[in-house]
């Protein structure tokens, strides 16, 4: 309960004021170095049919670290992210070009097969998704997917995904219940846990908290807090205030193409570019 | 004022038209399901159920072998239909979407599915019964499940597509493989509409009388097995019905309303499982 009340307040705050509060968000001694890299970008294009959507995004994904992508929609973020899990491989016509290098490997090849590729990087989208059955098939269904785990190891996973999602307690004795009937945030939580289960390097979350309410989307905010340092984090949003609050890197596109990328800080505070001052301070967009 | 006055007249003249033409539509439906009810239900007894026909004159005849015949080749056109709609529905919205074969394939369902079934039970007579020398219980089955075949293929069909894209995606973001996340999540996400459009195609069947009549035929008999001519409720109807004889024309009556009624649950049931489905989602 009480850090509901944290997220409430931090949210009032974030929504009542303008650039000011967006500053306030951010720490002074928050400006990281990149480190370790997990994904390497390096010219990626990307084309629906004869549509180029993405013009040459070349950046570096810092390991264990959270990275934001901002701009307007249609700007290209999802489209981008995307490509971290070749979910675009599902639609004909959809290709992309370039590197994206992760642990030595250029994903966008064959070298590695999808399958594999998406158990390393795992997805939360917009709209919670959770499969029509129990939460505990909900979580158990990625987990056998990969594993040949005995009842009792799965069981002990299943609970560990929820607790890493801050659902446990939640939903502890209820696992039989459908995954369909908890509340939107809850389903969104079931999804993480879902992820998480198969353990992946890479969480990509696009959009994830906006079909949710403040209170639910402060309990997601939490729960990257706690996230970064175990795994990777690309996240996709809309509000500028839930990227300056998340995020150690921030990401700016425009119309397909990676603007500026920096520190959060940095982007938010002292843009080199104009049109990301335009945007980060709600001028533009 | 006037232009008022006249678009209100206007208005009530086209309501209270369209008010009587419903009320015609149910008044007829009411009629024919008062009529079947009361003339029917007065032919239903033990021995309906449980005796076979008798010669006209004979009292204390029963269409047992009938309803148990109906019972039977809906049954077995089910076992055929249900699997190979499901497969093809299943390649229609999963794989042959925008491909020629699927949008061929589509054609041809939709063409089935209104082609007059009288046609169809003449094609089996061609392809079953005159090159085996008899009527058959197989032969009928057969016909059912090729009027039945196209419409779950189609139902299948736009109850996976209503799956929203969204859960596809989840599940293989987590690394699920194509077929798995259709066969383990899709078609559970889609179960009460494809068990809706099975139950249809069922009741859709039950009440066919011109394919059977070219294939099943009738039989006063109880069958010994799929091969022989076989006795079902809507043959045995329109036989009865077309006789002279009073008691035969009772039977008649009560063919009619046991297929009336059982149609009429199948409906009900299906609706009330899409009404309860549709208020959790």
């Amino acid at each position: 309960m009480n850090h509901v009340k944290e997220g409430k307040e931090r949210i009032t705050q974030a929504i009542g004021m303008g650039k000011k509060s967006i500053a306030m968000e951010l720490m002074p001694n928050k400006k990281p170095e990149i480190g370790e890299i997990k994904l390497s970008i390096r010219k990626l294009n990307f084309y629906y049919g004869d549509k180029q959507a993405l013009f040459e995004n070349t950046l570096d994904i810092a390991a264990k670290r959270v990275t934001a992508f901002i701009g307007p929609s249609g700007c290209g973020k999802s489209t981008h992210i995307r490509t971290y899990n070749r979910m675009f491989e599902l639609y004909k016509g959809f290709r992309a070009d370039g590197e994206i290098i992760m642990d030595g490997i250029n994903i966008l090849t064959t070298a590695i097969p999808a399958l594999h590729l998406r158990r390393r990087v795992g997805m939360i989208f917009q709209k919670p998704t959770p499969f029509p059955m129990s939460l505990f098939d909900n979580i158990a269904y990625g987990l056998k997917l990969h594993n040949a785990f005995g009842a009792s190891e799965i069981e002990g996973r299943v609970e560990k995904a929820l607790k890493d999602a801050a659902l446990w307690d939640e939903v502890q004795g209820k696992l039989h219940h459908q995954g369909t009937a908890l509340s939107g945030g809850q389903q969104q939580r079931l999804c993480i846990a879902r992820a998480l289960a198969v353990e992946p390097d890479v969480l990509l979350m696009d959009e994830p908290c906006s079909a949710l309410d403040p209170i639910a989307t402060a309990k997601i905010e939490e729960l990257i807090e706690e996230l970064k340092g175990k795994l990777t984090i690309v996240i996709v949003t809309h509000n500028m205030q839930q990227a300056a609050r998340v995020s150690d890197f921030t990401a700016y596109m425009y119309m397909g193409k990676l603007m500026e990328f920096g520190a959060t800080s940095t982007i938010f505070m002292n843009p080199v570019r104009k049109e990301t001052e335009d945007y980060v301070t709600g001028r533009f967009g | 004022m006037t232009l008022l006055f006249r678009r209100k007249l206007l208005n009530s003249i086209v309501l209270t038209l369209s008010g009587m033409a419903a009320i015609a539509g149910l008044f007829m439906l009411a009629w024919i399901l008062g009529d079947v009810a009361w003339k029917g239900f007065a032919a239903i007894n033990w021995n309906f159920f449980t005796a076979l026909p008798t010669p006209a004159g004979v009292k204390g005849g029963g269409l047992a072998n009938a309803i148990v015949g109906t019972l039977l080749m809906t049954g077995t056109a089910a076992c055929i239909a249900v699997p190979f709609g499901m497969m093809s529905g299943t390649y229609l919205a999963e794989f042959g979407k925008n491909n020629i074969f699927g949008h061929f394939v589509r054609f041809v369902a939709d063409i089935l599915v209104s082609a007059p079934s009288i046609v169809i039970g003449v094609f089996v007579y061609l392809i079953l019964v005159k090159p085996m020398h008899n009527f058959s219980g197989w032969a009928g089955a057969f016909a059912l499940a090729i009027i039945m075949l196209p419409v779950v293929s189609r139902t299948t069909e736009e109850m996976l597509r209503l799956v929203p894209p969204e859960i596809r995606e989840a599940s293989l973001a987590l690394g699920s493989p194509y077929w798995k996340m259709t066969y383990k999540i899709i078609y559970r996400s889609a179960a009460s509409g494809i068990f809706t459009g099975v139950m249809l195609a069922v009741a859709r069947v039950a009440g066919e009388t011109a394919p059977l009549l070219f294939t099943a035929l009738n039989s006063p008999y109880w069958m010994h097995g799929m091969n022989e001519p076989m006795a079902n409720l809507t043959v045995v109807l329109f036989n009865y019905a077309m006789s002279p004889y009073d008691d035969w024309h009772m039977l008649a009556w009560g063919a009619a309303f046991i297929i009336t009624i059982s149609v009429l649950a199948v409906n009900v049931f299906t609706r009330i499982i899409l009404r309860t489905k549709r208020r959790r989602s």
